[in-house]
């Protein structure tokens, strides 16, 4: 593990420029080099934490519960590295995408369901290292603590938060603070960070369960 | 449901692991309070040789159970699509039948009477005397069939692109949703041979041309495209069966892929081109390159 980077992500030049990239077939029309393919940080979030070197908690072939997968533009991603990872998206239409980008990849397990409603796949989803939430819809603490049951007790939870699915009118960072505070009545906050300007609006957020 | 996980157990509790439908059952059906190691109590329990094995058919497993349940969502968007256009058709129908009514009666009233679903439109906004006032209030009613059908053809304009693409782009929205209601389906219009999508919607006189007194007729609901309508008269069969012979293709593509394939707009336009063109070449060999 160099530069806080997982393994199996590594910083190379495409087209002369440093971008981060992982081993696996291309989804989404992204560059390849060889094996490689770039990992668009403008494009994924998670990509932008990655990139910025926030400590993750991240090191390769560990389980992985992505949370808001859509047409698995990042999932695929997390796939190359981590090991077996669970892909909860509930609308039908990105899923078809997303069911495309996990054919090739044996460890990257398509779910359509509600990420509101864990118990309707925990009995496919095993304990995990890291939860990856993305769903931009609003109650994105809620969605976080509900899922808290699969993350192991020194886990990871990396969220992005996004400001306008909470409160369209509302300050961005009176809805960071609320959300952070639903948050800690199940996680510690261990970093945040705004994404801006690949991801305006958004809040990234490293947290892990707490342990009373 | 058979195959069903119980509460507290993994998907795999109580079935075989060859039974594709059981595991697609399970996996979006099943329920557990909590996770847990499920690979290692898969092992356990002999469903998997070892952990590879397990994720090699979870893999499978959800894949399946994944695919089943976005076509299930395609299916009852292209059933909320056949809906659409049966209604949007009945307000037309219906708008034109009171159409004529009101022109009949307003011709007895009005000076200046006039016909059709335009007429009653002007009519409608006009303020009638007390023997008027029932021929406008019918007037009233056409115009707001008239919406109706307008409205849910912007409906229709909005949701056939997402279920058929490429038919949507091939077609226009509204005779796309139109093969597809005909069809009774997305799949099944898939699986038709172009032939038979050329006729679609032309079913009467087809049984009329089997028991022997009418010609083989040309071109179903597909005629009312422009690559049909625009044709010479003779070259309308040639045009219809190039049509359907993309729009088969555009159905396909939509139903087992869902991408987009603009190449088929393209090939269709060429295709079109080619016989109006041969038309053209044989009109100007024999009349000169006189007008038509
Ligand atoms: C911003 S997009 C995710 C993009 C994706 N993470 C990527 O980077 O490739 C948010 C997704 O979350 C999904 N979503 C929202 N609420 C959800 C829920 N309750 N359960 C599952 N998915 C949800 C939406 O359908 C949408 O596809």
């Amino acid at each position: 593990m160099s530069d806080g980077l997982p393994d199996g992500v590594e910083r190379r030049p495409f087209d002369g420029r440093e971008r981060l990239a992982t081993r696996g077939s291309p989804v989404y029309g992204e560059p390849t080099d060889g094996d490689w393919r770039a990992w668009d940080a403008s494009r994924s979030k998670l990509g932008a934490m990655l990139s910025r070197g926030l400590d993750t908690g991240l090191t390769g072939g560990e389980p992985v519960l992505y949370l808001g997968a859509a047409a698995g533009t990042t999932v695929s991603h997390v796939a190359d590295f981590a090991g077996p990872t669970y892909a909860v998206e509930f609308a039908p239409r990105p899923t078809r995408d997303l069911l495309d980008a996990a054919a090739p990849r044996s460890n990257l397990f398509p779910l359509l369901k509600d990420a509101r409603e864990p118990a309707s796949y925990a009995h496919v989803v095993e304990p995990v290292d890291a939860i990856v939430q993305d769903v931009a819809t609003r109650g994105q603490a809620e969605v976080a603590l509900r899922n808290r049951r699969f993350l192991a007790d020194d886990g990871r939870l990396l969220l992005a938060v996004k400001a306008r699915s909470e409160d369209v009118v509302a300050d961005p960072g009176d809805v960071f603070e609320r959300v952070l505070e639903d948050l800690r009545s199940g996680y510690e906050v261990l970093a945040t960070e705004r994404l801006t300007p690949t991801h305006e609006d958004h809040l990234a957020v490293v947290a892990t369960p707490r342990t009373e | 449901m058979d195959g069903t996980a119980p509460s507290g157990e993994g998907w795999f509790g109580g079935i075989d692991r060859d039974d594709e439908a059981a595991a697609t059952a399970a996996i979006r059906d099943g329920t557990a309070d909590a996770p847990d190691d499920w690979p290692s109590r898969a092992v356990e329990s002999g469903f998997a040789a070892d952990e590879n094995d397990y994720y090699e058919i979870l893999h499978d497993a959800t894949m399946a159970a994944t695919r089943a349940a976005v076509q299930e969502h395609g299916r009852s968007d292209v059933q909320q699509l056949q809906r659409v256009v049966r209604a949007m058709d009945d307000c037309e129908r219906v708008a034109n039948e009171l159409a004529e009514r009101v022109a009949e009666w307003a011709a007895t009233l009005f000076g200046d009477a006039g016909t059709g679903v335009d007429y009653c439109l002007g009519l409608a906004e006009r303020d009638p005397d007390p023997e008027q006032r029932r021929v406008v209030e019918l007037a009233r009613r056409v115009r707001d069939l008239d919406d109706e059908a307008t409205a849910l053809r912007r409906s229709i304009e909005r949701t056939a692109p997402e279920v058929a693409p490429n038919l949507a782009a091939l077609a226009g929205p509204v005779l796309a949703a139109r093969l597809v209601s005909l069809a009774g389906g997305l799949e099944t219009l898939a699986r038709k041979p172009s032939g038979t999508v050329q006729v679609l919607g032309a079913e009467e006189a087809l049984f009329a041309h089997l028991r022997g007194h009418a010609p083989s007729p040309k071109h179903g609901v597909i005629y009312t495209h422009e690559a049909v309508r625009n044709t010479h008269p003779e070259d309308r069969g040639s045009a219809a069966r190039a049509l359907a012979g993309k729009l088969a293709i555009a159905a396909r593509a939509d139903h087992y892929t869902g991408e987009r394939r603009p190449e088929l707009d393209e090939q269709l336009r060429e295709r079109v081109a080619t016989i109006r063109a041969r038309r053209d070449d044989a009109d100007e060999g024999a009349e000169g390159g006189a007008d038509r």
